[in-house]
């Protein structure tokens, strides 16, 4: 079985999904991952997702259950680079993805999560100015 | 089966006894109906060739127009009411240059005093025209169809652009209404575009959206959606007055999604969210 490597980048775990995402890989990512956020004591997560063709629903309720997961040990979750037929497809389906905060790529995945952590809020989106200022 | 061995043996004979007569009769009907828009060089060929492919069907013993030997005779005819269509002929100007053989044939068949068998003759022959009609009147829809396909796809291509206003701000213009097909298409470009530019910030602009009803609006939510998936924010911009009130009085929801009055302040709050503001230089000139 493959099995998805987790890499640690700062106070950041980076996840690269390179294979396709049988069931039993995705269960495996969310045990490793649980186990890699409480022994790193990281507080953010990246899953790259640019190589996957295809995310079915349980994928999909995976990564919802990884950010759940995270969120308990206080680790902020991204997904980022998600093809567009695979947004399409994910839309067409009727599944947003609940709770999954998503980039473009990596690096803005990275900014997100800098931001997040900055403020110490959750979703830096709102147009309130002042923390807008402290952006870059 | 509209003819039998011995009839088309005798239409061949008919056709090519009198050919001429009957080719001269013939364009002269066919050009009186269409009143002189195309020209009689083009049209007297386009019925030498008829008469020709016709006899030669004929001359291999031809029982229907569906016959095998009659293939040559089918395409000339399909050819004939493709270009007729492309032109702009009505379909029936286009079936009467059939039709109008039945007139000069009938000036050759001696009616007078004639007995049943020549009748019988006159009306296997006829229904063979008719035959003859009807397969130029359904390649003429056919061609008609293809006409109207082809400019609906050319249309799907020119109504959906997608361009780049700002350094990580794209945004699509929607002109015309919002169908199944072109939302699909408008949301492919725009999801493939935010990812080829690497724009965090999507502005739809309705402005050229003549009605918006709820499945537009759910079109227009579906792309908001899938670009949120994809990690790229949306702004819907454009909406007139009437249209917000249609918006209202539907019920639909927009949810968190922003909704601006115009494309201007839709790019000035997503310059803002990129933490770039946008100030008038007052006071410069003076000093």
């Amino acid at each position: 079985m493959d099995r998805v490597p987790v890499l640690k980048i700062g106070d950041t775990l980076l996840v690269s999904i390179q294979v396709d995402m049988e069931d039993q890989t995705a269960l495996q990512l969310q045990d490793d991952l649980a186990e890699r956020i409480v022994a790193t004591g990281c507080h953010g997560v990246i899953i790259d997702i640019t190589a996957l063709d295809i995310v079915d629903s349980f994928v999909g309720r995976t990564l919802s259950s990884i950010a759940a997961i995270s969120k308990v040990l206080d680790a902020d979750t991204v997904v980022v680079g998600m093809r567009p037929a695979v947004a399409i497809t994910l839309v067409e389906l009727g599944l947003s993805l609940q709770g999954i905060r998503t980039a473009l790529n990596v690096e803005r995945g990275m900014e997100l999560l800098a931001r997040g952590r900055g403020d110490g809020l959750p979703l830096p989106f709102d147009s309130d100015e002042d923390e807008l200022t402290a952006t870059p | 089966m509209a003819l039998s061995a011995d009839e088309s043996a005798r239409l061949a004979n008919l056709l090519g006894q009198y050919g001429d007569q009957i080719v001269k009769r013939w364009t002269d009907n066919v050009s009186s109906s269409l009143a002189g828009r195309l020209s009689t060089a083009e049209l007297s060929r386009q019925i030498q060739e008829l008469h020709t492919s016709l006899r030669a069907a004929l001359d291999q013993r031809a029982v229907g127009l569906f016959d095998e030997v009659a293939v040559e005779l089918r395409a000339v005819l399909s050819e004939l009411s493709r270009a007729r269509a492309r032109q702009g002929f009505t379909a029936t100007e286009t079936a009467i240059s059939v039709f109008a053989l039945k007139d000069a044939l009938l000036e050759h068949i001696d009616v007078s005093g004639a007995g049943p068998e020549v009748m019988r003759d006159y009306v296997a022959f006829t229904g063979l025209i008719d035959e003859m009609g009807l397969l130029t009147f359904e390649t003429y829809a056919n061609a008609r169809e293809e006409l109207v396909a082809d400019q609906a796809e050319q249309l799907l291509e020119l109504s959906t652009p997608v361009v780049k206003i700002w350094e990580g701000v794209v945004a699509v213009p929607l002109v015309g209404t919002l169908d199944s097909a072109r939302a699909q298409v408008v949301m492919e470009r725009l999801l493939q575009t935010l990812v080829d530019t690497g724009s965090p910030y999507a502005i739809i602009d309705i402005t050229g959206v003549p009605a918006v009803d709820t499945q537009v609006a759910q079109h227009v939510l579906k792309t908001v959606v899938a670009a949120r998936l994809m990690g790229a924010d949306c702004i819907i911009s454009g909406i007139r007055p009437q249209i917000a009130q249609t918006i209202v009085s539907l019920g639909i929801e927009f949810g968190d999604i922003v909704t601006k009055a115009s494309l201007a302040d839709a790019l000035r709050h997503a310059l803002r969210l990129q933490g770039i503001e946008t100030a008038r230089r007052t006071g410069r000139r003076e000093a």
